[in-house]
């Protein structure tokens, strides 16, 4: 409590020297973090890595220009020049009437404590032991894990201060813990890689040491025997774990910057049917404990639940400050991101989906950066499972999976209720009518 | 003024930290049962000025530095780091880092000063080469001049952006060497509409010199009149057929194909844990006879160059592959000697904040000799990729992608039509095999490459001359 006083002390004498500096406002982030991150691997410590990191981020206007800077040096005369530096560049920046702070109305009066700091006292030797388990689970599960990339566990706990000159000042505390293995599986055809991890603000909350030795295991073992497929249209689910990638271009086409930069395919689609009419998606940034909660953004507005898709149509932008001005609209406080993005679940698990589907891709990882967010296009290298009957066949590899984003999202034919909730977007498996698959014919 | 003069005044003389206090720091590193330790001091200067919607938006300005710690016993690392660097936080970060070993005596550390083997960049400050009114004059004259390209350009961004950088390494063999290193950079992205359709072009480049090279001979306009072709050609293109098919691959940035399909699995740390597609296969046959690929951190003012790497090795042109056979990892100093070999100069960080692991550097395939154009008429019915986005590797199945940004579709030995949303995918220890024809026209990439691993970015450099695969899987949307 004390040094998060201090801190606040601290980012209020940015912000009056900045004023002293010649700008007309001035806004500020600061954080400092601490974590340790330990490593083993095949039964040996690899690395022990102490994390001590600390930041300083300004951003001055004059009138309506801005100048940035930023430091990871606290003493007094590095902040001094970051100070100077960023009121030295808005001299040179243009007047821009979309810029400047967020309407101070919006800011919190009271920061709402969303129970997000729950320090994980360990020493190096209790790291050790849990991630030697986790490894040793996946290792002894079959005899075809041959080899490991190792076990990590990491803990982190920071504290992150912002404040601006509306008098705004907020902070909080936070933690992230994170516990996970990547394994090796070796047959004659050849070796395969996967792994499996997880993470939590509450060390309490992360999945068994046991849980997810298994998993990866299992996760690797599975994909040995892969083969390509030959090019056909299919249907196509995404499993859980690269589901909210699915959706993450979503948020991006209809991030405020994209809009206003002509730059997404979602131009001009508010109110727009997107998604067919049972698709609902909304944000809810004060859940307990969640990995993406937020009591405000980073322009200090207090982050609010909204609908983002209701009955398949796009409520609304997600949107700062600027691209809100440059829209002519009001921020939806996700400066910095989104927090908590949840779909509305339907009643199938992943089983029973694939039963549902018949014959089909089951996506399990996806690779490269195959996506066009100005026009949908989307072309992505994929992992998986082909399936037949309602059940899976076998393991796929080295083909590609590609579409629109207007008619993939169209075209979305179920959600599963398998939700992984340690993602920042909450979804289940996505399952899409119809894909293209590229393969060796 | 020696880079590691420059060094000394500018990590160590704020701090009046003398050479005897880095003794004092590698004796409380060092212990009985260690095998290495070193010390990673750097400090970091970036600026950024961008433009949007034809005015000069923001500049950024970030200051960092800080020092690395680590200590090596074995297979095991133990790290820490100090964002100040003053001694009472060097010596704690030192505690820190020892962790790993059992205390105890080690002899007396003599260092001295490394000189620099090669010298491929100057040591002065990019930054302040120009000033900021130059900068943003600059930035206003490729916006104007990329509108007037054409009427279909709607949106135009430009960023420009360098960072200095110093860096001094003593490690436990008592060597202190030192690298001063600048890096420019210019991106312009374009958005082009026609009777409601969008596409977007992207070109831009830099490297370890000062804004004067990269402005020299109107350099910023030729990048301005490629992000707009590219936008316009991107408004015209057709669906890509999906399947297996022969690919041809344009010289320069494709290589990008290298350094996914082979390069990452040639980087030692995952061959000495036996996890890559490529471990235990030095001196076999992976490619084709016509293929000789080196990984190259001696090219002058390349982006991915550097005079030393992170951990004080002198950088180096190392063969990967000689006419086929596969003959080198990449290596740092930990992963050198615990596989009997020596560090090739390929050890890199992000930053001190960050352990150093095997990285590429500049990395390329030698030229053919046949005419581009043979290649291009050798194809019946195929796929010719130009340029690209960004690629990614599975190294344990040796499972590649990435995806075409340009690409034509070929028919009777002629560029037919553009394609989009073209994504290449294969086996890296296979794709070279099936190389059957190398162009005589080598080029490397313009300077905008990012290597991304195990969450740390670094600048690299790519290239290859034109070259065709016989069959390579293209994902497209028409089946």
């Amino acid at each position: 409590m004390q040094k998060q006083q201090s801190l606040e002390q601290l980012l209020q004498q940015v912000l009056d020297k900045a004023r002293q500096y010649g700008a007309t406002h001035a806004e500020a982030g600061l954080s400092v973090s601490q974590g340790l991150e330990v490593t083993t691997r095949l039964g040996e410590l690899e690395t022990i890595e102490h994390h001590n990191d600390q930041g300083l981020a300004i951003t001055v206007y004059r009138g309506q220009s801005k100048g940035s800077a930023s430091t990871a040096d606290l003493s007094n005369t590095a902040i001094d020049n970051t100070i100077k530096m960023a009121c030295d560049i808005a001299h040179y920046t243009n007047e821009d009437q979309y810029s400047g702070l967020a309407d101070k109305a919006l800011m919190p009066s009271q920061i709402l404590d969303l129970d997000l700091y729950h320090p994980w006292d360990l020493s190096v030797e209790q790291a050790i032991d849990i991630t030697t388990e986790c490894e040793t689970q996946a290792l002894e599960f079959d005899a075809k894990i041959s080899n490991s990339e190792g076990a990590q566990l990491s803990t982190h706990q920071g504290l992150r201060v912002y404040g601006n000159t509306h008098g705004f000042i907020g902070s909080y505390p936070s933690t992230r813990h994170s516990l996970g293995c990547t394994m090796i599986a070796e047959e004659e055809q050849g070796m395969q890689r996967d792994g499996w991890y997880s993470s939590a603000r509450d060390a309490a909350l992360l999945q068994s040491v046991t849980e997810i030795g298994q998993i990866a295991a299992q996760k690797t073992l599975a994909r040995l025997g892969s083969q390509p497929l030959s090019t056909r249209k299919a249907s196509v689910i995404f499993a859980a774990e690269v589901a909210p990638s699915l959706l993450g271009h979503l948020m991006a086409a209809c991030h405020g910057s994209a809009i206003y930069r002509q730059s997404s395919f979602l131009v001009d689609a508010l109110e727009q049917q997107i998604f067919p009419e049972f698709i609902h998606i909304s944000q809810q940034p004060h859940l307990k404990s969640a990995i993406a909660s937020a009591p405000f953004d980073d322009e200090g507005v207090l982050t609010q639940s909204y609908d983002l898709i209701k009955q398949g149509c796009l409520k609304t932008y997600i949107l700062d400050s600027y691209a809100a001005r440059k829209l002519n609209m009001t921020t939806t406080g996700n400066a910095g991101g989104t927090y908590n993005m949840i779909i509305e679940t339907g009643d199938k698990d992943l089983a029973q989906l694939l039963k549902q589907m018949d014959t089909g891709l089951l996506v399990t990882e996806l690779m490269g950066q195959g996506v066009n967010l100005v026009t949908g296009d989307y072309s992505r290298g994929v992992a998986g499972f082909w399936v037949e009957h309602g059940e899976i066949q076998y393991p796929v590899e080295e083909i590609t999976i590609a579409g629109n984003l207007k008619t993939m999202y169209q075209h979305l034919l179920a959600v599963g209720n398998d939700v992984d909730l340690q993602r920042n977007i909450r979804t289940g498996s996505l399952w899409l009518a119809q894909m293209t698959i590229a393969g060796n014919a | 003024m020696s880079s590691i003069d420059i060094a000394k005044q500018t990590l160590l003389q704020p701090a009046q930290i003398q050479e005897q206090d880095l003794d004092k720091l590698l004796y409380t590193l060092s212990g009985q049962t260690i095998d290495a330790a070193d010390i990673y001091l750097q400090s970091s200067r970036y600026e950024s000025w961008s433009l949007e919607d034809g005015i000069i938006k923001n500049g950024r300005y970030n200051i960092e530095q800080g020092a690395g710690l680590r200590v090596i016993s074995g297979e095991k690392t133990g790290f820490a780091y100090s964002d100040e660097i003053v001694m009472p936080a060097l010596l704690q970060a030192a505690q820190s880092a020892r962790a790993i070993s059992q205390a105890g005596q080690s002899g007396q550390i003599k260092i001295a000063s490394q000189l620099p083997k090669h010298q491929l960049y100057q040591s002065s400050n990019p930054i302040e080469r120009l000033s900021s009114q130059q900068k943003i004059d600059l930035l206003y004259a490729i916006d104007s001049y990329t509108r007037q390209l054409d009427s279909k350009v709607k949106q135009v961004m430009v960023g420009l952006n360098s960072v200095f950088e110093v860096i001094l390494v003593v490690s436990s063999d008592g060597r202190l060497s030192a690298d001063v290193r600048p890096l420019v950079r210019l991106n312009i992205q374009v958005i082009a509409e026609d009777n409601g359709k969008r596409e977007q072009g992207f070109a831009g480049g830099g490297g370890r010199y000062d804004y004067h090279s990269l402005f020299e001979q109107d350099r910023h306009f030729d990048f301005a009149k490629e992000a707009v072709r590219q936008a316009l050609v991107n408004l015209d293109a057709k669906e890509t057929p999906a399947g297996q098919m022969p690919v041809v691959l344009a010289s320069g940035w494709p290589g990008v194909l290298l350094h996914e399909a082979i390069g990452h699995g040639l980087e030692g740390d995952f061959n000495r844990k036996g996890c890559s597609a490529f471990s235990g296969r030095i001196g076999e046959k992976v490619a084709s006879p016509l293929c000789t690929v080196v990984d190259d951190g001696t090219l002058a003012g390349r982006r991915g160059s550097l005079n030393i790497d992170d951990e004080g090795t002198a950088t180096q042109s190392t063969v990967l592959i000689e006419k086929g056979y596969l003959k080198q990892y990449m290596q740092d100093n930990l992963n050198a000697k615990l596989m009997g070999t020596r560090s090739t100069g390929n050890g890199r960080r992000e930053s001190y904040a960050h352990l150093p692991m095997p990285r590429m550097t500049n990395t390329y395939m030698l030229a053919g000799d046949t005419e581009p154009d043979d290649i291009i008429a050798s194809v019946d019915k195929g796929l010719y990729a130009v340029n690209f986005g960004g690629g990614q590797v599975d190294i344990t199945s040796g499972k590649f992608v990435f995806s075409a940004s340009e690409a034509y579709w070929i028919e009777n030995g002629k560029i037919a039509y553009p394609v989009k949303g073209a994504t290449l995918i294969g086996h890296g220890p296979d794709v070279l095999t099936k190389v059957s024809m190398v162009g005589n026209d080598l080029a490397l990439d313009t300077g905008v490459g990012v290597c991304g691993k195990e969450g740390q970015s670094v600048p690299v450099g790519v290239g290859q001359p034109t070259l065709k695969v016989d069959r390579l899987t293209v994902g497209g949307t028409s089946a």
